[in-house]
């Protein structure tokens, strides 16, 4: 036993090496900006990063690893996690005994966190790369005196589609409740974006705060569940690449990173309109490194991080210093940066009443439990017979043939 | 004997700690609502997803019965094999289980898909595609594969026990094949068999990583419900409270239904 | 073996097998595409020794694993000990509660210990996976040791005594030698458990500490990369030399009671 806890310690030590040998040069030049970054250095400070998956230039393929970067530039450690949905994030946090430094909600999500009390107001004087962010960015509904957020990105919601696998142009939501698509098609695994899309089919605002309403959405969303494959997150990148599904609902930046991946693909703002969403950076309240945690912000903010992170995630930036530095190519992207008159069409989520958030949960829960009258249950039957059969042969065969053996 | 009950305080305190007080604070969430006062609607709630309940013990108990018929002939098998080669078989069997279920089953992922390796295998012979990810059928085989160890594992530590010479005997008398086995080796495996039904029954009723990922989120189990409330889009600790509460009724219930059949040691000895 | 029974079990192994197998496979493909063959490289195996998340989470799964192992054993040992002294409906009681995490379904498990440290304020980390852990692990040391110890022949401590040992002294020279293979199944049992655990470390791991099992779901939602093959690879070959490690060591049974 001592011989095995002596192993074991060996391969502590052996893990602990690499991770303490990381202090790496940084990619980028930081001297010409007066911030100073250093000043956490070497006082083993550690902030808590809670993200969405997919939603970071992590290093893959020689891009920038934004992270390491910027423990390399501040020696502050980052514990880097992630999250698939807004609600999921709520749900960690609203349970009690997390302790995030730093999350990336969504707009709608911002605001009802506020009306919680759930976030921390900035020191906006420690955050001064918030300058480059546009006007247009700037005072937005979900926090309109700027006190609690840093916008990271925005984007629109759209239609990812394989060319190869739908007929015609796709145009509209309606898509995803054609019959000719059923099991080829994926959908939403979070409630306020598929709701969303339901609302946009049958003509009701985004924020509506009628119950009815929602009914109404739910009871479209459980017509389409028997068409739907899977209720996905980020799984959608390795489907639509891989040619598993037809079409789907997601992202703009996010088919931008899949339409690399496989050339067949294309994305489409339905004419009904769609979400426009903007993610923001904020503190929780409790956070233990206010300051530390500011300084990610401004290093997440600074022109040249920004545009290699947002080259990387496909979403589109809120910062016009970062925009300036993308190449053309990206600048003149219609599905990141859409022409007005799409934009036109979009609508951005705002927080809903208590009530109504509540009763959308409860219709949630009803749509996903649903059973889609998929019946494969006749298969496993079948097989379940053929291999009851075969055991049983089996068995009987053993048996048998131990029988003979002690006869000889 | 050494006598020492002060030695059980530490673990008396931890459990106390630990295992009363969470389950007594599940049944406090689950009779209250988000101010803290007593209400019975957390309970009356659940009755919106009875098919999601029906659902999970059917494919539970589908796919314990496809362990139990196809991991009796393997632990029969192995119990009648030589010393050293059950050695190696067993640690065959038992091998895949300590990887991680999670690399497991999404192994199954790649294999299954609609482009995947099987559906590219039969499009040789210019057969299919299949339908197989996202269907309850690749739900009870993520369970089977998941599981099926532990059916083996209790079976065949009951059935090494099982003497040659037993069987021989009872062909010697004129048994036949069928009478061997229904007479002499399934009667002296019964503990086995029932340990390894709570074994497979127990995981695979409240998995909800094996539904998410092979299931596509169209066969939702009571699993994925209870995760729903507590840390996915439904944010609702009360009624996943309450789920959880009778999650776990019925498989106090189920226990005691077997135990009832088995022998309470000798499952207790096979579990371990 | 028969012939049946060969075809047999070797289609088991198979179905057993198959995924396993494709996934070492496909962790040696160059290309991303998993059905696309095309050419081998270790470039996988690169990336993933340079993921810090990976690394990161793995040092975290083998301390707790480490940690909850040797403190579930001291404590389950003195436990099964003080549970053999109760009269035996009191043991009895203890015994029952002790089952519960074992049969109760891990997700129960894993809610009701996420709503205890919410009621009592601690926050969600390295601590609270820690005190999980010892929890699921706990009763596998008492019930793996309680046998041995019943099987203990109580002339022998008597005998100790009578020689003029003081009892504490008696336990650590006669009782303990030979409830040691109890206690080395359970430490073992509890180490390969706490290794191993997703649903209750998912429900109450938190910002700053993630375990192996949890990193690699967080990988299973993404935007699938072969790392996770070959992290596969990695971990299937080492469990196979471990087991095989193990076994011959338990080929030799007399070699090994004499170093315990």
């Amino acid at each position: 036993m001592k011989r095995l806890l002596a192993a074991f310690g060996a391969v502590l030590v052996a893990l602990m090496i690499p991770v303490s040998a990381l202090a790496e040069e940084t990619q980028f030049d930081y001297s010409q900006s007066e911030y100073d970054y250093t000043r956490f250095a070497g006082q083993g400070v550690s902030i808590n990063v809670y993200n969405w998956g997919e939603y970071i230039s992590d290093g893959e393929e020689g891009a920038l690893d934004t992270n390491r970067e910027f423990e390399a530039l501040t020696g502050i450690k980052v514990n880097y996690t992630t999250f698939a949905t807004n609600e999921e994030l709520y749900a960690k946090l609203k349970s009690g005994g997390s302790d995030y430094d730093i999350i990336i909600p969504s707009d709608y999500m911002v605001s009802k966190m506020i009306n919680e009390g759930m976030l921390e107001p900035l020191d906006y004087g420690n955050i001064p790369n918030f300058q480059y962010i546009d006007e247009a960015y700037r005072n937005l509904e979900y926090d309109p005196e700027n006190r609690y957020t840093v916008p990271y990105t925005w984007g629109t919601v759209g239609i990812i589609y394989n060319t190869t696998m739908v007929e015609g142009e796709i145009d509209s939501w309606d898509a995803l409740w054609d019959e000719q698509y059923k099991g080829n098609m994926l959908m939403f695994g979070n409630s306020r974006d598929a709701f969303a899309i339901a609302q946009s089919r049958l003509g009701i605002p985004y924020n509506s705060t009628d119950k009815d309403d929602y009914r109404r959405a739910a009871d479209e969303l459980i017509k389409q569940k028997p068409l739907v494959q899977a209720y996905v997150m980020d799984q959608i990148y390795d489907k639509m690449e891989g040619g598993e599904a037809a079409l789907a609902p997601y992202y703009a930046g996010d088919a931008i990173v899949m339409m690399e991946g496989n050339p067949d693909l294309a994305f489409v703002v339905p004419k009904e309109g769609a979400n426009l969403f903007v993610d923001a950076i904020c503190i929780p309240k409790g956070c233990q490194n206010k300051e530390a945690a500011e300084m990610y912000i401004n290093f997440l903010s600074e022109p040249q991080v920004a545009a290699a992170n947002i080259e990387y995630i496909g979403y589109s930036t809120p910062s016009s210093a970062a925009f300036a530095l993308l190449d053309e190519e990206t600048q003149n992207n219609p599905v990141i940066y859409p022409p007005e008159e799409t934009l036109a069409k979009c609508q951005a989520f705002r927080s809903l009443p208590d009530d109504v958030n509540l009763y959308m949960d409860s219709l949630w829960t009803e749509i996903m439990s649903t059973g889609t009258g998929k019946n494969n249950l006749m298969g496993i039957f079948i097989g379940c017979g053929v291999v009851v059969v075969i055991v049983v042969l089996v068995v009987l065969a053993t048996i048998r043939k131990k029988k003979r053996e002690s006869m000889y | 004997m050494f006598k020492s009950r002060l030695s059980a305080a530490p673990y008396l305190l931890w459990m106390g700690i630990f295992i009363i007080a969470p389950l007594l604070l599940v049944c406090y969430f689950a009779f209250t609502d988000a101010s803290g006062s007593f209400t019975l609607a957390n309970i009356q709630g659940l009755t919106a997803h009875v098919d999601v309940l029906l659902r999970s013990l059917w494919l539970a108990a589908v796919a314990t019965v496809i362990c139990l018929v196809l991991g009796y002939p393997v632990a029969y098998i192995l119990s009648r094999a030589e010393e050293g080669q059950q050695r190696i078989f067993l640690m065959l069997c038992l091998l895949p289980m300590w990887m991680n279920f999670l690399l497991r089953t999404y192994a199954w992922m790649t294999l299954l898909e609609n482009n995947g390796l099987i559906n590219r295998f039969f499009g040789l012979f210019g057969l299919g595609p299949f339908e197989m990810i996202n269907t309850q059928g690749a739900v009870v085989l993520g369970m089977v594969y998941n599981y099926l160890p532990f059916m083996i594992m209790p079976l065949y530590s009951i059935m090494v026990k099982i003497e040659n010479s037993t069987i021989q005997a009872a062909q010697d008398l004129g048994a036949n094949g069928v009478q061997v086995l229904f007479k002499v080796v399934l009667p002296l495996s019964v503990p086995g068999i029932t340990s390894g039904v709570i074994m497979v029954f127990v995981p695979a009723i409240s998995t909800f990583i094996i539904s998410k990922m092979l299931g596509g989120g169209s066969n939702l189990l009571i699993g994925d419900l209870i995760e729903l409330q507590f840390l996915g889009n439904a944010y609702n600790p009360h009624l996943g409270a309450a789920m959880s509460l009778v999650l776990m009724i019925i498989i106090l219930l189920c226990l005691g239904f077997l135990n009832y059949f088995g022998d309470e040691d000798a499952t207790r000895e096979a579990i371990l | 073996m028969k012939r049946v029974s060969k075809f047999y079990l070797a289609l088991i192994y198979i179905f057993l097998y198959a995924p396993i197998l494709v996934m070492i496979v496909l962790s040696f493909n160059a290309s991303k595409n998993r059905n696309v063959w095309s050419g081998f490289t270790f470039k996988w195996y690169a990336e993933l020794f340079h993921n810090q998340i990976v690394l990161e989470s793995l040092g975290n799964t083998l301390l707790i694993a480490c940690i909850a192992a040797v403190a579930s054993t001291v404590v389950g040992t003195a436990a099964a000990v003080g549970i053999n002294s109760f009269r035996r409906h009191v043991r009895n009681a203890i015994l029952n509660v002790t089952y519960m995490p074992m049969i109760n379904p891990e997700i129960v498990t894993g809610v009701s210990l996420m709503l205890l440290y919410v009621f009592l304020g601690v926050k969600f980390g390295f601590l609270t996976l820690l005190y999980s852990h010892i929890t699921f692990c706990l009763p596998y040391v008492i019930l793996s040791v309680l046998p041995k110890l019943r099987q203990v022949d109580p002339n022998i401590y008597d005998a100790a005594l009578d020689l003029g040992c003081t009892p504490v002294h008696a336990f650590w020279k006669v009782i303990l030698p030979q409830i040691m293979p109890g206690v080395f199944s359970g430490f073992l049992m509890s180490f390969t458990y706490s290794l191993d655990d997703f649903v209750i470390s998912y429900f109450t791991n938190g910002a700053t500490s993630q375990t192996l099992p949890i990193t690699i779901y967080s990988m299973t939602r993404r935007k699938v990369s072969p790392e996770i093959n070959a992290l596969s690879t990695i971990l299937f070959l080492v469990v196979f030399t471990l087991l095989i490690i193990i076994n011959l060591r338990g080929r030799n049974p007399k070699k090994k009671k004499r170093s315990a």
